[in-house]
């Protein structure tokens, strides 16, 4: 696999320079419950609603582990194929803020519960397989989000929400493995998709379920790994793209006036498109981690890692290669249908309703890349919305396959489907809009035609071989569009005759 | 028949459950008792309404007929550091000055369920850190006991349980919580003449009770005798859901299994506990503890525990490290004491309410406890003590090959008078050195008073055990006990 064409440099006073990029991307955890109290973690909750004794850090209170998210990880760092460390262990990351009510935060820095894996990202959409790229992970730890500041509530004060404090999240570490900023948004793509089919993370970035911290530097290419610096909590593939690249320009421009790159922590304003410094090396926290002692180590069983492989999905990759392999379809459509859980499994709900899925799979993905996904676009709804159901589609598509109705008719009885939610057939039958294949009623109507243009007759005889699309659609149109087009164009070759 | 103030546990539950006196008779009995001991400093807040509600639900229930729990009719006192709803809980601290919980702690919970009342909150060492309980932010507890030398100073009760060591030994309350984390429950019982007994690590919640060290704090009762002990343990201890290291075991049933013949027990004297400078009197009594076990018909061996010497450096890093993380929450935000200078931002009210809300033992512990775990700090303080305290774990697994419990004194010394040691931390520190290995190992250990020393203090021997066997400490608690027929109490000066 390669990605020659892709090579991203930035061009500088002195010469190219390529960009190291790594991600430490923040996932929340799937549950119902905090990560080490019952809290619930339901979102938009109004402040300070969702807190438990544990959350507020009360006098005598002890975190107890979420068992389901110790079970998402797992499978989450089985799905990208990586070492499930069957000892684990939390520690404390001890420093003082007015979101950390513990005055720790609960990780896993020595001993995380993923080791490493690896994440295959696509750079064209088109042709996944010709431009596609291994990222390495490194580990995947378990740690408490803290809560929320809010600076904009009270002219002097601050206000915090700790409905957030203590909720559960994967840190999933990658390799410096990228080098430009489409690689590092194809990445976290890639990412948020398996982390939906594991059904471990709901990927949703605005709402802050998922978010970067985006690690940057640069190189003369070959040369040794630069300076880098780290961008915090960045929640958007755009703003991630707009980190690395303003990054990767500041760093070249600092390094070619003479200066040296800081290793700092840096903040991204999205308003102004820059980062700016937050703090460096030598002012950063000194997080005094050591092990939990309310925590005992977290060690596995064989068992439980067997339960958590055999719960999972097929992943985007497997099914992307069935798609394509076994079901016969493009590259493009296998890939567009696999990118999203959703948009799989409205696919498979379509074949299952016949015997042999590979017949009818290549005609339902394109109807479903055009016509749905144009549909849903219109509407603003995800595929979960459709006011069309797979059942529904596939009986749509039944009609045009057995000649009941053709493409163009099917896109009116489509539209009709969306408005009214009815079946396809019952639109068919009701309005009329049953395909005609009767070889005698259409030839009456072609005669009718031929009568009526006596001329143009004469004419496509005499040569005019171009007018043999007016008495297509004279036909057509005297027949509402109902005609079946391939019987009007074999009848009306026969009754012209040929052309000069 | 005794009077009611100067029975234990196991006498007034008999006595409210055959009817000689009612629990409502105990609860006031009591109640008055607490009133009168103002002097002492030992109660911080009497709960008088709460031992005469759980002594009436008592009386209710005997005269249902209804099968009364092992505490049914017994009032306790219960060390600050238990977190009791609705009743104020301060750990001795200013910090936590005005913070109510609207929760109980499991142990305190499983005591109120066993049908005990609570008499108050008791005066402790500030957070537990202490072993005179001169660190507690309300002013010392004094010692029932006086010397006998027809001087009056104040004495040390020991700490940090020092309120609860105060009150059973002056009679005041007939029993009390205490909490151990170095000693916390053993030294104290030794400083005043009762039997104080930390069992195993886990076998008593710590969810509720305001955290020290938490891979050592350990609940225990602090009461008359042995019996009480085992009883009042029982109603303590079990399996708590809400806190990752408690023992998923059932609780055994030690009062029914007491037991003082020990044929069969061998009893290891380990030889570092010979200290340096120890009185002679301590050594005379261990001595005599060695010769009571031998006629209880144990067997006695001579082992060794090389890295004794090392636990006391091992815990002074591994428990204040703790401690420094523990005690962030304490930050004036959320309850406690707030300190918000004018123009203040949010770390310069962190500093300022910690700098006015902790004592300068509790500054000093988290300082050492910062400092242990910082960058280029860990490894040389922080993993070589958890390395020491991985040795001294294996020191006494090994020794559990040549003998099934050990006997040692309880402290180097009987109790010292108010303000003679606490200009000197490691001399405080050293108080320790004989509770402190079982600490680190998490082993079951036992105090038993088993004389005075020359001045008239009481002396107490320590028994120690394997984990999990709690009822081998009792049995062999228990033999002492009968031999050494200890029956010396403060007399009332207060």
């Amino acid at each position: 696999m390669s990605m020659t064409e892709s090579t991203y440099r930035i061009q500088g006073g002195t010469g190219e320079w390529e960009v190291v990029i790594g991600l430490e991307v923040h996932a929340q955890i799937t549950t119902n419950a905090k990560l080490f109290s019952g809290a619930s973690t339901e979102f938009g909750a109004e402040p300070n609603t969702q807190v438990s004794l544990v959350d507020a850090a009360m006098p005598g209170m002890l975190p107890v582990l979420n068992k389901e998210c110790v079970r998402q990880a797992v499978r989450t760092g089985l799905a990208i194929d990586a070492q499930i460390n069957k000892y684990s262990r939390f520690d404390r990351k001890n420093y003082f803020y007015a979101d950390l009510p513990q005055g720790y935060q609960i990780s896993q820095l020595y001993h995380p519960i993923v080791g490493e894996g690896k994440i295959e990202i696509s750079l064209d959409e088109k042709d996944p397989d010709a431009h596609g790229k291994t990222i390495g992970v490194e580990r995947i730890h378990i740690e408490q989000d803290a809560g929320k500041l809010m600076h904009d509530q009270h002219p002097t004060m601050s206000y915090v929400d700790l409905n957030r404090c203590g909720v559960a999240l994967m840190e999933i570490v990658s390799m410096p493995d990228m080098a430009s900023p489409k690689e590092a948004a194809a990445y976290v793509r890639k990412l948020r998709s398996i982390l939906r089919y594991v059904g471990s993370c709901d990927g949703n970035m605005e709402q802050g379920s998922m978010r970067a911290d985006v690690n940057v530097s640069v190189r003369k290419p070959g040369d040794e790994l630069g300076t880098r610096t780290e961008t915090k909590n960045v929640n958007s593939l755009r703003y991630i793209q707009q980190v690395i690249e303003y990054e990767a320009q500041r760093q070249v421009d600092v390094i070619e006036s003479g200066d040296e790159i800081v290793q700092e922590t840096r903040l991204f304003d999205p308003d102004k498109n820059e980062t700016r410094s937050m703090r460096s090396k030598e002012d950063a926290h000194d997080y005094r981690y050591f092990p939990d002692p309310d925590l005992l180590p977290l060690e596995l069983e064989d068992d439980f890692i067997f339960d958590c492989k055999a719960s999972l999905p097929e992943l985007p990759d497997e099914k992307r290669a069935r798609y394509k392999n076994v079901l016969g379809l493009s590259a493009y459509n296998a890939a567009v249908l696999t990118a999203e859980h959703e948009t799989a499994i409205w696919f498979e709900e379509l074949l299952e309703t016949t015997d042999e899925p590979e017949k009818i799979a290549s005609s339902a993905a394109n109807w479903l890349t055009s016509e749905l996904f144009g549909a849903l676009n219109k509407m603003g709804l995800s595929i979960e919305k459709s006011p069309v159901s797979p059942q529904q589609a596939a009986e749509l598509l039944g009609l045009i396959a057995d000649g009941t109705i053709s493409g163009k008719i099917a896109k009116q009885v489509f539209e009709i489907m969306l408005e009214t939610g009815d079946g396809a057939a019952k639109i068919v039958e009701e309005k009329g809009l049953k395909q005609e294949s009767d070889t005698g009623a259409i030839e009456k109507v072609i005669a009718d035609v031929m009568a009526a243009n006596k001329d143009k007759v004469a004419q496509y005889r005499g040569g005019k071989d171009k007018l043999f699309g007016f008495f297509v659609g004279q036909t057509m149109k005297a027949m509402q569009g109902k005609a079946n087009p391939q019987v009007v164009n074999e009848l009306l070759k026969k009754t012209l005759g040929p052309a000069g | 028949m005794a009077e009611i103030f100067e029975m234990g546990i196991a006498d007034i539950r008999s006595g409210v459950a055959s009817g000689d006196f009612t629990a409502k008779e105990v609860a006031e009995t009591f109640i008055a008792r607490v009133s009168a001991a103002k002097s002492l400093n030992a109660v911080l807040v009497e709960t008088p309404d709460h031992a005469l509600a759980a002594a009436e639900a008592t009386d209710k229930a005997k005269a249902a007929g209804e099968t009364l729990g092992k505490m049914a009719g017994v009032p306790i006192g219960m060390k600050d550091l238990f977190c009791t709803e609705g009743v104020a809980t301060t750990a001795g601290s200013l910090i936590l000055e005005g913070f109510t919980p609207q929760y109980e702690s499991t142990v305190s919970s499983n005591l109120f369920k066993a049908g005990a009342g609570m008499l108050g909150k008791l005066n402790m060492d500030q957070f537990a850190m202490g072993s005179s309980n001169e660190t507690s932010a309300f002013g010392n507890v004094i010692s029932p006991w006086r010397r006998n030398d027809g001087g009056n100073t104040d004495l040390a009760p020991g700490g940090s349980s020092g309120g609860s060591a105060a009150v059973v030994s002056g009679r005041i309350c007939p029993a009390a919580t205490g909490t151990d984390t170095g000693g916390s429950i053993r030294q104290p019982a030794a400083f005043v003449g009762i039997t104080g007994f930390k069992p195993t690590y886990g076998r008593c919640s710590r969810w509720g009770t305001i955290a020290f060290a938490s891979s050592l704090d350990q609940a225990g009762p602090m009461a008359h005798d042995v019996r009480d002990c085992a009883i009042m343990l029982e109603a303590m201890a079990g399996f708590d859901p809400k806190d990752s290291t408690s023992l998923e075991l059932p609780v055994p049933e030690w009062e029914a299994g007491l037991k003082s013949d020990l044929a069969g027990k061998r009893i290891g004297i380990p030889k570092e506990y010979r200290v340096d400078n120890m009185p002679s009197e301590i050594d005379a009594l261990w001595q005599q503890g060695i010769e009571w076990l031998k006629d209880a018909g144990a067997k006695i061996v001579d082992v060794s525990l090389p890295h004794t010497k090392y636990a006391l450096p091992a815990y002074y890093i591994i428990a204040p490290a703790e401690a420094s993380s523990n005690l962030a929450r304490y930050d004036g935000v959320r309850y406690g004491m707030r300190d918000l200078p004018d123009g203040a931002g949010l770390q310069d009210m962190y500093a300022a309410t910690r700098e006015a809300g902790f004592g300068p033992e509790v500054k000093r512990r988290i300082m050492i406890g910062t400092y242990v775990l910082s960058a280029g700090y860990y490894d040389a303080y922080y993993t070589q003590a958890q390395k020491v305290r991985t040795l001294i774990s294996q020191n006494f697994d090994k020794t559990w090959e040549s003998c099934d419990l050990l006997l040692t004194p309880t402290a180097p010394s009987a109790a010292f008078g108010l303000g003679e040691k606490s200009d000197d931390p490691l001399a405080m520190y050293l108080n320790d050195v004989f509770t402190v290995p079982s600490s680190l190992a998490g082993l079951p250990a036992i105090s038993v008073p088993a004389g005075l020393d020359g001045q008239g203090l009481p002396l107490g021997l320590q028994i120690i055990g394997k984990a999990l066997d709690e009822q081998s400490v009792f049995n062999a608690g228990l033999a002492l006990e009968e031999r050494a027929g200890f029956v010396a109490k403060p007399e009332q000066w207060w």
